[in-house]
């Protein structure tokens, strides 16, 4: 057993806890800090269901260690809205009907807020690319697309 | 997915790191982790510890010195040489790691990560062999300097022994480069690939056919040129689900004519 202390900040909070080694980032924020919005989807670093902003980076944490985000600050799908205000991209996911099982959505939203950031007027093209890690299997696609180009600027 | 139980290290030098690889037999280095971690949760690797790279500063960053030559730490991303100016020094890096993935895994997948898993199916391998790259191996006992060549030995085998780290690679000038991969869908793994070069003499480099990159060089870029090279090899690469050997062998001739055809064009 190797336990090691982190502090780890997530969506503002400052979290200290101990963790073992072995356990994956996705584990310590759904387990551990009781913060369920990101999923699991294939635990095999394809669907991008688990995706979280790491220090400003776009990661899948389930190809992170817990102990590898000691410092760092976390962003996750619970930090976008501010209360029942929506970010402009989640009030645009729900106009354009851009979900549908919505399993998909914590990280599709995620992906989609680190492109926007990085990129506030991004191409149709650079818009594919940029969710091309994240897998939906209800919507084609096509609506969640139509939902991030609607608030491109 | 729970992993088995490791250790953990963050070393803040190199020598700490060597010093922690090589004080333990099941001690692994963690770089990117965007192949490591997964095949942890296989239970296809199983290190007693894990010695995580991504404190070395020295082992980041991207240099481009006065003749051309581009320096790229072992830690460097695959976003991060996307991003890099001194990498347009050579093209047909940025362009190739482009297609790795998704952008979350280029953001934390390393250049390094990538050539020392050497998996058959990558495309880093064939292409560094064709730029002619050589890989600097630190150890306890200091520093040498490899040939692609030298470097690929295996299938997820490299001249990095237990003990060792690569620390970067050292590409020389050029920008008439060429690659040509088959994919599992969009960006995906590869099927087959290959990498050109023509800085000087045409050199193709073949990969997903064999352990190692098969090296090549044909009398020219000419179409019968290429096809009569990949022919003289006789590859026998290897049939799985996605491809038989006969289909992998026609692939990387197809591949080889267009690799060489765009380096030509860039040239």
């Amino acid at each position: 057993m190797s336990d090691h202390s982190i502090t780890v900040t997530v969506n503002g909070v400052e979290y200290e806890r101990e963790v073992e080694a072995r356990k994956l980032l996705i584990h310590f924020v759904r387990d551990d800090l009781d913060l369920t919005g990101s999923h699991i989807g294939c635990d095999t670093g394809n669907c991008g269901a688990c995706s979280m902003i790491v220090d400003g980076t776009l990661v899948k944490s389930c190809m992170m260690l817990a102990v590898q985000a000691d410092g760092a600050t976390v962003e996750t799908v619970e930090g976008l809205a501010d209360g029942d205000e929506l970010t402009p991209l989640q009030q645009s996911f729900s106009e354009h009907h851009a979900l549908q099982c919505g399993y998909c959505t914590p990280g599709m939203l995620i992906s989609a807020t680190a492109l926007l950031r990085a990129n506030p007027s991004p191409s149709e093209e650079e818009i594919r690319k940029a969710l091309q890690g994240n897998i939906c299997r209800c919507t084609g696609y096509w609506n969640i697309f139509e939902a991030v180009k609607a608030v491109a600027k | 997915m729970l992993l088995r139980d490791v250790e953990y290290a963050k070393p803040a030098s190199l020598p700490d790191a060597l010093s922690a690889l090589a004080a333990h037999d099941g001690a692994r280095a963690l770089a990117g982790g965007q192949t490591l971690i997964n095949v942890m949760k296989a239970r296809a690797a199983s290190p007693d510890v894990l010695v995580d790279l991504n404190g070395l500063e020295e082992l980041k960053g991207i240099e481009l010195a006065g003749d051309g030559t581009l320096t790229i730490g072992a830690m460097t991303t695959y976003s991060e040489l996307m991003e890099s100016a001194e990498a347009k020094a050579r093209p047909i890096l940025a362009e190739v790691v482009s297609t790795i993935a998704d952008v979350q895994v280029r953001n934390r997948g390393t250049v390094g990560g990538n050539v020392c898993a050497n998996d058959p199916t990558n495309h880093l391998p064939p292409l560094m062999a064709a730029v002619g790259a050589r890989f600097t191996i630190a150890g306890g006992s200091g520093e040498r300097e490899v040939t692609a060549e030298d470097f690929f030995l295996g299938v997820y085998l490299t001249a990095v022994g237990p003990g060792e780290l690569l620390t970067k690679i050292a590409i020389p000038a050029g920008k008439h480069d060429g690659f040509a991969a088959i994919t599992l869908g969009v960006d995906g793994t590869c099927i087959a690939n290959a990498a050109a070069s023509l800085n000087g003499s045409l050199r193709v480099a073949l990969g997903c056919v064999d352990a190692v990159p098969v090296v090549l060089q044909p009398a020219s870029t000419e179409e019968d040129a290429v096809r009569a090279a990949v022919h003289a090899a006789n590859l026998d690469p290897p049939s799985d689900v996605h491809a038989s050997a006969e289909y992998r062998t026609h692939l990387a001739e197809v591949l080889a004519v267009r690799a060489a055809r765009q380096a030509q064009e860039n040239a």
